[in-house]
């Protein structure tokens, strides 16, 4: 397997009580899957990304990528976060060519790559402005064009989405969709937001609280260019909705 | 515009009640407004004050820069290990309520004197607000820049210059904005020892020379100067703040 998360636990400790972020964890992801981790607050879904991607150390388990035991963030692998971490005092493009400047490629071939990048994600015309003159679903844009400049093998997406409009929403998942078709990155994405997994995922991790742990590992088997409003759509929504106890025949005590 | 009236209107009100006071005065003790910018404008024609102003500007600006860069500098340094900041704190904590004024003995003792006790008076005045400002700057620099850093495996230098200082730029830009004050302030204390020229040496000069017109056109032109310098570095730090993408200036 590519990726090879063994009994993975994660405690930490608060106020001398220890608590369980993650508790005996297992999981295996294929090269160019796109999966989702889906659960709600606390369920430790970030806290296993950040464990995947080096972040955070792990209590007890392993975590191997391609065959070696994850120790910190590597190069090969990048994080888009909610909030964007672009940087203010940076333009759009040399935002993009953060990572890139370390590689000692000259002037014309760094700006060559992030060209192509900047207008992957169509912001071409935008290039020489600074992010706080963006809006969110642009900043997040350049985001994904940082992350793609240094051409990494898998994209770790911490609810990248969650601070946007439901329209700018639905159009960024259409857009990382077609990134994610046209690059074949393995990407591992964080969301609290079913539909949005159903519309995503090749594979749904579903994941719940106290101790974090996984409930249920469902695959998505719609084709992609998705459509939001048809029966097998629904049928995967309602199968999850489930597994989280939120249908209604199952809600009944609070008429009691 | 209407601050600008209003303004003008306080300048007025001054000349005219200062006028009026002078009147009742012997010049000798206290220079009206008419003698002293005559005065004044006679110490520009002889070209003694464009003298004095530039020495004291260049002396103002070696004490200021160095203190800038050693204050940023090691700030960055002890606000990145901050468990050495622990050791050093308390001793900077005694330094920093001394007046550069208490250390004169010392200065003239071990620098002599002429241009360097100015120097170094500016310098003292100026380091520990761009010291301190820094080291708390750095100490909240939001994490994401520095996981974005990790990210794109930036080296701990390259974390340092392309994250770590742009990112606390903004509030070390206060810090600089508050020592240029107190840095000014000092000035005239700095060149009242042993200086052969400078504004703080002319107001000492004209003294000995009982020219209070003279001292008073001093006092002026370190006010003027001081306004101009205030003004200058509040432009520069709307300008970052702009850059930066804050619309209106905001502490951590």
């Amino acid at each position: 397997m590519y990726i090879e998360v063994k009994n993975v636990s994660k405690d930490f400790k608060q106020h001398g009580q220890i608590f369980k972020a993650l508790s005996d964890v297992s999981l295996d992801i294929s090269k160019g899957e796109f999966l989702c981790l889906l659960g709600p607050s606390g369920c430790g879904k970030t806290t296993l990304l950040n464990a995947i991607a080096g972040f955070d150390k792990i209590s007890s388990g392993s975590v191997k990528i391609d065959g070696q035991e994850v120790k910190g963030p590597s190069a090969r692998n990048t994080t888009l976060f909610q909030n964007y971490g672009l940087l203010p005092w940076r333009t759009v493009q040399s935002n993009v060519e953060l990572g890139l400047e370390s590689r000692k490629l000259a002037k014309i071939e760094m700006h060559e790559i992030s060209d192509k990048y900047i207008n992957l994600v169509g912001l071409d015309a935008f290039k020489k402005n600074y992010p706080h003159q963006l809006s969110g679903g642009m900043q997040q844009r350049v985001a994904i064009a940082r992350a793609l400049a240094v051409d990494p093998e898998i994209l770790f997406m911490d609810e990248p989405f969650g601070a946007l409009d439901v329209i700018t929403r639905a159009n960024m998942q259409d857009e990382i969709t077609r990134i994610w078709q046209e690059y074949k990155k393995t990407i591992i994405f964080v969301t609290h937001d079913i539909e949005e997994a159903v519309y995503l995922a090749d594979r749904i991790v579903i994941m719940a609280p106290n101790p974090g742990r996984i409930k249920a590992v469902i695959k998505v088997s719609l084709g992609r260019g998705r459509d939001r409003d048809v029966k097998e759509f629904f049928n995967i929504r309602d199968n999850i909705l489930d597994i989280f106890e939120m249908k209604n025949h199952d809600a009944i005590e609070y008429f009691l | 515009m209407k601050k600008t009236l209003s303004g003008a209107v306080g300048l007025i009100a001054l000349l005219t009640i200062w006028q009026l006071a002078a009147l009742k005065y012997n010049s000798v003790l206290f220079p009206g407004p008419y003698e002293v910018i005559k005065s004044w404008l006679d110490l520009f024609k002889d070209g003694s004050m464009t003298e004095h102003i530039k020495t004291s500007m260049l002396r103002f600006a070696i004490g200021y820069i160095v203190a800038a860069i050693s204050g940023i500098v090691l700030g960055m340094f002890f606000g990145w290990f901050k468990k050495l900041w622990n050791f050093f704190n308390p001793v900077i904590q005694v330094m920093r309520p001394i007046s550069p004024i208490a250390w004169i003995p010392f200065i003239v003792l071990w620098f002599g004197i002429g241009d360097i006790p100015a120097v170094v008076i500016i310098f003292l005045a100026s380091f520990y607000p761009v010291l301190l400002s820094t080291i708390a700057a750095v100490g909240r620099v939001d994490k994401i820049y520095l996981k974005v850093a990790q990210n794109f495996a930036l080296t701990r230098f390259e974390t340092l210059t392309k994250i770590v200082l742009p990112a606390s730029f903004p509030q070390i830009s206060t810090g600089l904005h508050q020592a240029i004050g107190t840095g000014w302030v000092f000035l005239v204390a700095g060149e009242m020892i042993g200086s052969q020229s400078g504004l703080g040496f002319l107001i000492i000069d004209s003294r000995n020379n009982l020219r209070p017109d003279w001292l008073l056109a001093a006092i002026l032109t370190i006010g003027i100067i001081g306004l101009l310098l205030d003004e200058l570095i509040k432009w520069i730090e709307k300008q970052i703040y702009i850059k930066w993408g804050a619309t209106e200036k905001h502490e951590g």
